[in-house]
């Protein structure tokens, strides 16, 4: 919901947006460009001696004005003629011309009403609520990001567009909503919305009805310091009932012009003053420094624009379009989809299109969309839900338990659960389970028991399409066919085979890079860009469900690299190992930002075994910086699957790979990762300690062993590898 | 164009003898180039010892800013009641404001001035920078004003 408070403003916002914030970036450069330029008047200085100045230099003074920067302009006739300049206090003399800045001016008009007078400075208006709105929604998104406001600068995980937008946003917005509100005020009081307007005292009856006061004589002149000064308008020379008029920080007065006295005086009202802090806060003028940090911060604003429409762009390609989505307040079924790739999506879609075209109408949303209260008209409920991790709630189901929880009773709607999931995780289906085991708890009515799609099988989903249609009393036939990314043929040209004394045939295999199109390069889609540790996706023939390896090569390597072990029955492993360079396979990229050594200095510790070294040699070759890296490398045996035997003294001596320590389960003394770990347990605290990051690929047991391993090694320095995970410090690519 | 008649019945400042004879008269102001945004301008009219009698016309619907307008904010108080009705836009740099109004035959040759006081943003205010008599002989003769007003003229 917040979600939508925050999409939806942006993108239509974004070009007024975009125009404000630019303008007002610009516009941030000047009052500290005047305030370095104006000569400044010595703290010393008096109104009374500073006129006194300019008037023997300009006879024909009619008003001197001190703007918050300090600059002091005089305006004067000589001989009928205007003239006017800034003027140095230290002299009375002009130093430059006083004619406004067009470049400013023409800044200001576009920033504050685009050119369009009361319209604009309306639309203009507009455009700082929706910041307001995309700043409070943007932050409430922030703080459910990283699990609180406590964590407000946590590090960041995810695709490089959303880390961007969060990395500039919790700084930027406090700028947005200082610029946005002060907007606000301004305009309100523009408009005359505010009692914020002048209360000059009234002007004097009485006068003594002389002229010619020497300024030397006026004593309010005299005690007023040029620091305080806003104007000074003198009067008509030959008319004796006109007075000075003198305006200051503090208020308004005026002054006799024979005597010289204080005839009146009214000082700012408390809504002047607040206003006039406002407009300093807004435009800078009088506080450059602010003005200028408001302005880089404006300037975060298109940048968050462009990362904002990649996000949305990428949400709304991952998924398939859904037609003739219900609103939830009228469909008569809710889908309820939790999906972390976007193939759950997929399935979603095809129900969708089945319930549909049987008559019902139905609404598609993500889980963390729950809101019971708004499905007036549902007969029924459906969860699709995918699993992330060890059973935690994929992206898109994000806040749908803590919300079920919260309710003081489950919905009257009966709630069907489908889980999709891998029977080979010991975690198969473990989110729709909580989901399913939560709704129960809170008695609510059950439409279907809760059943599972493994590995995406379309078998399994048209099955439970029979039993719901049985359910609805509609025949239901759900034909799904996964919607696969775009794939490109890849040509193997190397291969490295490893393992067959030990049962283990594997090979290295490192195709050619496809020929990326010019779209792709620029946008960095598909195999422009990637990284070691990103997974590859083959279609192997016979099987439209993808097989994910991960990759051990960059994109800056030239090829595209992957380490592959036959198992045992296996369709893809067993085409893949049977491939001879000039073979070909279909392949599509997808991105793996959760595992990546990131940017830092702070040394690696990379524990693999088996294949699980080929994104950890990726890292290792890509490793032209040097930073200290550590790896243990669990293997069968040294003389058969010892995967990047000859390379690993090469990246030793450049300085690539600090540290190699080796386990093998094979030979005379079976030791395994975790032994080994174990053994060096002093060293890997120490480097974690001072900073050090693990990374771990590999089997799910392996992993389940090495994580053991190090919580006995983290334990006396009171840390846990939850701890470490939760700092982003602990990545673990398992399969 | 509302009448002065209408006008003064709404701003109640002016009473004048003899107003029954009216003419339309068309006061035209060109503005120079002076490099800044739209101007503020009032247009009011004096008695002969120099009192405010009532506003003709105000260009500029923004009241916070009237009080540059000095002369006309010193003898009105910046009473926005002066001007209602009677209020139109700025005048941008350049351009020209043309106003038709019906005036009193009583208000020309009788020692009334018609003054115009002018500000912009950012720029000098601008009192009095017309002050012309109302007299029929001076119709359609153009004044020029003190700093951005190029011509100012009335025409019966």
């Amino acid at each position: 919901m917040i979600r939508a408070f925050h999409r939806w403003p942006g993108l239509l916002a974004l070009a007024l947006l975009t125009v404000l914030t630019l303008s007002g970036a610009a516009l941030s450069v000047f009052p500290a460009a005047e305030r370095l330029t104006a000569p400044q008047a010595a703290t010393s200085l008096t109104v009374g001696k500073l006129a006194t100045r300019i008037q023997a230099v300009y006879p024909g003074v009619e008003q001197i004005r001190r703007a918050p920067s300090g600059r002091i302009i005089a305006y004067w006739f000589d001989q009928g003629k205007p003239g006017a300049a800034v003027i140095d206090p230290a002299t009375g003399q002009g130093v430059a011309p006083a004619d406004p800045n067009q470049t400013q001016r023409w800044l200001t008009n576009l920033h504050r009403s685009l050119f369009l007078g009361d319209g604009g400075r309306i639309a203009s208006a507009v455009g700082a609520v929706a910041m307001l709105i995309l700043s409070l929604s943007g932050m409430m998104l922030v703080a459910r990001r990283v699990g609180g406001w406590r964590h407000w600068f946590a590090r960041l995980r995810g695709p490089l567009a959303g880390r961007l937008h969060v990395e500039i946003a919790r700084i930027a917005v406090t700028g947005l909503v200082l610029s946005s509100t002060t907007a606000l005020w301004m305009t309100a009081s523009t408009f005359d919305l505010l009692p914020d307007g002048g209360a000059p005292p009234a002007f004097p009856t009485e006068v003594s009805g002389e002229t010619g006061v020497a300024l030397g004589n006026l004593a309010m002149l005299g005690d007023t310091p040029v620091t305080e000064l806003r104007e000074l308008s003198f009067p008509y020379p030959g008319d004796a009932t006109d007075v000075f008029t003198l305006k200051t920080d503090r208020g308004t007065g005026y002054l006799d012009h024979g005597t010289g006295a204080l005839l009146s005086w009214a000082d700012l009202t408390r809504w002047e003053r607040v206003s006039e802090t406002i407009y300093m806060l807004h435009t800078g003028q009088g506080a450059a420094p602010l003005g200028l940090v408001l302005g880089i911060m404006a300037l975060g604003m298109p940048a968050m624009g462009v990362t904002g429409v990649l996000i949305w762009l990428a949400g709304w390609r991952g998924r398939p379009r859904i037609r003739s989505n219900r609103p939830a307040s009228r469909a008569d079924t809710i889908l309820l989809v939790g999906s972390e790739g976007g193939s759950t999506w997929g399935f979603a879609a095809t129900l969708h299109a089945a319930l549909t075209e049987a008559g019902h109408s139905v609404h598609a949303a993500p889980m963390s969309t729950f809101a019971p209260q708004r499905y007036a008209h549902a007969g029924r409920i459906v969860v699709l839900a995918a699993t992330y991790g060890d059973g935690d709630a994929p992206a898109s189901a994000k806040g749908f338990l803590e919300r079920l929880e919260a309710l003081d009773t489950a919905p009257d709607i009966p709630l069907a659960v489908l889980g999709f999931g891998d029977r080979s995780f010991p975690a198969y289906c473990a989110f729709a389970r909580n989901v399913s085991d939560a709704a129960k708890a809170k008695n609510w009515p059950e439409l279907m028991a809760l059943e599972t799609v493994d590995r995406q099988s379309p078998q399994d989903f048209a099955r439970w399409g029979r039993s719901l249609g049985q359910a609805l009393g509609i025949d239901l036939e759900l034909a799904h066919t996964p919607v696969l990314p775009a794939t490109e043929t890849l040509t193997l040209v190397s291969r490295r085979d490893y393992g067959a004394d030990v049962q283990a045939p594997s090979a290295i295999l490192r195709f050619a890079l496809p020929r990326t199109t010019l779209w792709q390069r620029l946008t960095g889609a598909g195999f422009a860009r990637f990284n070691a540790g990103d997974l590859i996706g083959i279609v192997p023939d016979g099987s439209p469900v993808p097989r994910l390896y991960s990759l051990a090569s960059a994109c800056r390597d030239g090829f595209v690299e992957i380490v592959v072990k036959k198992h045992p029955g296996g369709l893809s492993s067993g085409q893949l190992t049977a491939q001879v360079p000039g073979g070909t396979v279909r392949a599509f990229l997808r991105r793996n930002p959760g595992f990546q050594p990131g940017r830092g200095r702070t040394p690696l510790i990379l524990i693999g075994a088996g294949t699980g070294i080929g994104p950890l040699a990726g890292f290792i070759r890509g490793n032209a910086r040097r930073r200290p890296i550590h790896l243990f490398f669990g293997m069968r045996h040294p003389d058969s699957d010892f995967f990047y035997d000859e390379e690993m003294p090469g990246w030793q001596g450049a300085g690539r790979l600090a540290r190699l320590v080796t386990a093998a389960s094979r030979e005379r003394q079976p030791r395994y990762v975790q032994d080994v770990l174990r053994n060096d347990a002093p060293e890997v605290a120490r480097l974690i300690r001072d900073g050090a990051r693990v990374m771990v690929c590999g089997g799910r047991d392996m992993a389940a062993g090495v994580a053991d391993a190090m919580a006995e090694i983290l334990a006396p320095a009171g840390l846990t590898p939850a701890t470490l995970k939760a700092e982003g410090r602990y990545v673990e690519d398992v399969y | 164009m509302k009448s002065l008649l209408a006008t003064l019945a709404l701003t109640t400042a002016l009473t004048l003898p003899g107003l029954a004879v009216a003419r339309p008269v068309t006061l035209t102001t060109n503005l120079n180039s002076y490099g800044g945004d739209g101007a503020y301008l009032a247009l009011y009219v004096t008695d002969a010892s120099g009192a405010y009698m009532g506003s003709l016309w105000m260009a500029g619907t923004k009241s916070k800013y009237y009080e540059h307008l000095t002369d006309w904010y010193r003898a009105t108080g910046g009473d926005t009641g002066e001007v209602n009705g009677i209020t139109g836009a700025s005048v941008g740099a350049g351009r020209t404001l043309e106003i038709t109004l019906d005036l009193a035959d009583a208000l020309f040759d009788a020692g009334y001035t018609l003054h115009i006081d002018a500000a912009v943003e950012d720029m000098r205010d601008s009192p009095n920078e017309v002050a012309v008599p109302l007299t029929t002989t001076g119709a359609g003769t153009p004044v020029a004003g003190r700093r951005y007003i190029a011509s100012f003229a009335y025409d019966m």
